[in-house]
């Protein structure tokens, strides 16, 4: 099916199953222990073998020997894989890593040696007496020093966030009457999901099947083809539940890698998982930026100028940061510039982490907008209502599908009660703490992507749907349940969901806040093909009948669904393609995030003390998950805001914090209730779902909605994030002498 | 640390082929795999009992309680987040206080009663704690879930019990549910994907229904 023109009504408009606040259906299995994760699967008559990846202890140069003699005759130890034995490596498409290291090594934890033993114990033992001589050679790894040398992206990569100016954003900003010229930071940043990247593997002769955790099943494949040289055909990956992913799982990482190989050259089937030490420097991670910000604006808070440069790192072939994405479609302004530039890094690898350059774009955009306001003695929220566009800012022709940013602010400053903030900084106080309240715009775009789908009715009246779709947490599999239920006109205990298999019809799977909207839409497509054969079978005229409670009927005619099915299971499969509307329209969500903090006068500890995010993207297909969604991202946003920095030693070339002690991430002390208001929206644009994702939309804007509520509380502006309290207490401003 | 662990320990011959068997579709020599010489290693038996049902096993002295559950018992639902105890994702209760799993060998719980996630309950038949984590979307991903959950049933026992915690005002006084204390006593549990805000609101009804129970 074809999506081409704006969708009108159809059967999903019901809203019987659809919108509604369900429970998740696999809430059963994961809230008890039994929701099977990759590392978890048992399989049929095979004693697996452990494997135990050993990453470089170097940042850049060259493996001498890996000496294996200890290792090997250690009891249980099965084998040693390094370059040296497994054969030719390419690498993916979508991550520029290599995933195992040598002769050369390219980063720190670069994943140099797989030990295979009997046990876990053995194999760790076997790791642990690896000996290994390097050649060490120099690298480059502080972003600011390498960012004299770096290059200026024209078109860049991906080429829609490249270099661009509209007007002349120059003359514009230098006769501007009020300016802001800014430099923000944001450290290098990891996913830190629950789960570690884990896999099973198992050769079957030419076949390789893989119990994994990755999010893009389709990508994994071709990655994995990509990797070991083989026919994707010969590849199957099953991801039924995945621990967390955040985009730190998009495709193939070295533990699948490793297992494939390991598998091969042993002929045993072999588990592993990353450890949690090695997570941070072995794998992806979204990578710090240096922006600057220049805005310029009339008296009355008309922006008339707005620039926005970026310098991110990475190892060569890498992505830069695309953090410029937000500033060219947020606000109003004639003159407009952007510009990303890319430093070579010997880091690890930098790639997508939830809201890919978004969220580090507004932890900038959205401290330079607060600042700009109190120039101005604007109300911030003012301001930015004062500078919301219908059109897209770069091309006036191009009109937001649906763009409700003024609504998402007014009901969040109303809900929030946003009069009751000190106009002045450190106007507020109660007790030891100085209370502050700060906002941020949200945006993040709404792509969505072809997506196949297969679903069966049986006599019983089970519809089963199949795709290759992941949930990662998201809520995939109940919105696709809700999906098949509506179409179908039955109850959602009636549906079964089959999720993340390769040989299952393909879905683009979790990215990208699209996984949403583009697999309830393939699902949708599937389910008209099938309403046709039901139809047929009772001899109506495809797309006259209608399917509610179990029933199929035409005027006084009517039929139980599974009657359909009685003369044996009707298949049906088809995909969901998009025509120009993506082109033709901006398809955005928006939203509006408000924060109060608590200061401590004295030790400057920052306490959120509450929070509230108003979205609006699409058709809410489940206000319960989609809720969910939201709170866990400004969770995120706190931890962007408040602690998460991978620190980079600059000598040795590594993440120093690589584990969940050294890496903080926010933990329930704090947190406190959060908000959500999802506004009423529905977008023909989109698809016949007339949804969009919200994943990724709730972590941007979160943390300098929090850096702009610190600074209200405060009057200290922190830039530089995390905003831990030394940065207030080491600042100018001392809160007691000028108290 | 005393260790009442009667260790017996046998020399096991554990039956493993000394050549690993090799695919034929490799693609490369295979000459530098070879087995270890020796695949004899050091067992240790233990007995304890695990949802109510006695185990007896013969482990490698190394195995953390979480991996006898995980790899031994294949009791998946006590999961593996950092193996440092730095998550929480492992926790389990033994003889009715919770510890992360992964910082405790098994050899170490000799006649010990262990509970996990399993033995809570069911898919068909929930504990009132997995019945409010599924109302109130108190999870996403699932994968600390389980952590989260024994943690939070331990957690009501343990102020049912007059247990202090950093927070507590008064030491002398029984400590009060609320969110300050509910919110100290879980963060050993990271959740990343966030979902605090609705586990607290589900531990708050499980343990006010409890505490109604009570009175």
């Amino acid at each position: 099916m074809k999506f081409d023109k704006p969708a009108g009504k159809n059967a999903i408009d019901q809203l019987k199953v659809v919108g509604k606040p369900i429970d998740r259906i696999d809430g059963p299995l994961k809230t008890t222990g039994r929701a099977t994760y990759a590392y978890e699967h048992q399989i049929a008559e095979t004693k697996p073998a452990y494997g135990y990846i050993v990453g470089a202890g170097i940042a850049k140069g060259r493996i001498e020997a890996i000496h294996q003699t200890a290792a090997k005759s250690l009891p249980g130890v099965i084998g040693v894989i390094t370059a040296s034995n497994a054969g030719p490596l390419k690498t993916g498409r979508f991550y520029a890593d290599r995933l195992l290291a040598g002769p050369d090594v390219d980063h720190y934890h670069q994943a140099i040696a797989i030990v295979v033993a009997e046990s876990f114990e053995q194999a760790r033992a076997g790791a642990a007496l690896l000996r290994v001589d390097y050649v060490k050679s120099k690298g480059s790894f502080d972003l600011k020093k390498a960012g004299a040398s770096a290059t200026i992206l024209n078109p860049g990569r991906p080429s829609t966030a490249a270099t661009a100016e509209v007007s002349s954003f120059e003359d514009g900003f230098k006769s501007a009457p009020f300016k802001l010229d800014e430099i923000y930071t944001t450290p290098d940043q990891s996913h830190a999901m629950m789960e570690p990247h884990a896999t099973i593997a198992k050769w079957d002769g030419e076949k390789l099947t893989c119990w994994c955790s990755i999010q893009q099943i389709n990508w994994g494949v071709r990655d994995l083809a990509n990797i070991l040289g083989i026919d994707p055909k010969n590849i199957r990956l099953i991801s039924a539940f995945i621990g967390g992913g955040f985009g730190g799982k998009g495709t193939v990482l070295s533990d699948i890698v490793a297992a494939s190989l390991a598998a091969r050259l042993t002929g045993r089937t072999v588990k592993i998982t990353l450890q949690r030490t090695l997570m941070f420097n072995n794998t992806i991670h979204r990578p710090a930026t240096i922006q600057r910000l220049r805005i310029g604006a009339d008296a009355d808070g008309t922006i008339t100028s707005i620039g926005h440069e970026s310098l991110s790192g990475n190892i060569p072939r890498g992505f830069a940061e695309y953090t410029t994405t937000s500033t060219r479609t947020l606000y109003a302004g004639k003159n407009r510039m952007t510009q990303l530039k890319l430093a070579l890094l010997n880091l690890p690898e930098g790639a997508a982490m939830r809201a890919p350059g978004e969220a580090s774009g507004m932890m900038a955009l959205e401290i330079a907008m607060d600042e700009m306001a109190a120039k101005l003695k604007m109300d911030p929220v003012e301001f930015r209502i004062k500078n919301d566009t219908q059109v897209h800012p770069e091309n006036p022709k191009r009109t937001f599908s649906t763009r409700l940013l003024v609504e998402c602010l007014q009901t969040g400053a109303k809900k929030f009660k946003w009069e009751s903030r000190s106009k002045q900084p450190r106007g507020k106080e109660e007790g030891d703490w100085l209370l502050g309240m700060g906002v941020a715009s949200a945006v993040r775009g709404a792509p969505i992507m072809k997506c196949a789908a297969r679903v069966r009715l049986s006599n019983k009246g089970i519809v089963t749907v199949e795709t290759d779709m992941t949930d990662i947490g998201t809520g995939s599999y109940t919105i696709i349940a809700q999906t098949a239920a509506e179409m179908m006109g039955i109850e959602i205990n009636k549906v079964v969901v089959k999720l993340g298999d390769s040989s299952l019809p393909e879905s683009p799977g979790s990215a990208g806040q699209w996984g949403a909207a583009s697999s309830t839409s393939g699902v949708y497509a599937a389910c008209v093909k099938l309403r046709e054969k039901v139809e047929q079978m009772f001899g109506f005229e495809p797309g006259t009948a209608e399917f509610s409670d179990g029933k199929v009927s035409v005027k006084n005619k009517k039929y139980s669904l599974s009657k359909a099915a009685d003369s044996g299971e009707l298949i049906s499969e088809d995909e969901m393609t998009y025509g120009e509307l993506s082109r033709e329209f901006a398809q955005d969500t928006f939203g509006a995030h408000f924060v109060e903090v608590a200061v401590n006068k004295y030790s400057c500890e920052i306490r959120v003390r509450r929070m509230l995010a108003v979205c609006h993207a699409g058709r809410i297909l489940n206000p319960k998950t989609a809720r969910s969604q939201v709170i866990g991202a400004m969770t995120m946003g706190v931890g962007a805001a408040l602690m998460e920095e991978l620190v980079v030693d600059t000598n040795v070339g590594f993440f120093v914090n690589h584990d969940l002690a050294g890496y903080e991430v926010p933990v329930h002390a704090d947190i406190p209730h959060q908000d959500v208001i999802l506004l009423e929206d529905l977008d023909p644009t989109m698809s016949p779902m007339k949804a969009k994702g919200i994943g990724e939309l709730g972590l941007v804007g979160v943390a300098a909605a929090i850096a702009n509520a610190v600074y209200n509380a405060t009057g200290v502006r922190i830039r530089e994030y995390p905003i831990s309290l030394h940065k207030i207490l080491e600042s100018s401003y001392n809160l007691e002498e000028n108290n | 640390m005393e260790n009442d662990n009667r260790l017996k320990l046998s020399r096991r011959e554990m039956i493993i082929g000394t050549t690993a068997a090799i695919s034929a579709i490799a693609a490369t020599k295979l000459t530098s795999i070879e087995a270890g010489e020796s695949n004899k290693i050091a067992l240790a038996d233990v007995s304890f009992v695990v949802n109510g049902k006695k185990q007896h096993l013969a482990l490698d002295t190394r195995t953390t309680l979480l991996d006898a559950l995980r790899e031994h018992l294949k009791l998946n639902g006590t999961k593996k987040g950092c193996d440092h105890g730095q998550c929480g994702a492992c926790t389990v209760m033994v003889n009715g206080r919770r510890i992360n799993s992964c910082l405790s060998l098994a050899l170490q719980h000799e006649d010990d009663n262990i509970v996990t996630i399993e033995g809570l309950g069911s898919p068909d038949k929930l504990h009132a704690m997995q019945a409010a984590f599924i109302k109130h979307d108190a999870y996403q991903c699932g994968y600390c879930t389980p952590g989260q959950i024994c943690s939070a049933v331990a957690v009501i026992n343990e102020i049912n019990s007059g247990i202090p915690s950093h927070v507590s005002t008064n030491l002398n006084q029984s400590p009060i549910l609320n969110n300050d204390e509910i919110g100290e006593r879980m963060s050993g549990n990271i959740c990343r994907c966030g979902a605090y805000s609705n586990i607290v609101e589900a531990i708050t009804e499980v343990a006010s229904k409890a505490v109604k129970k009570a009175r």
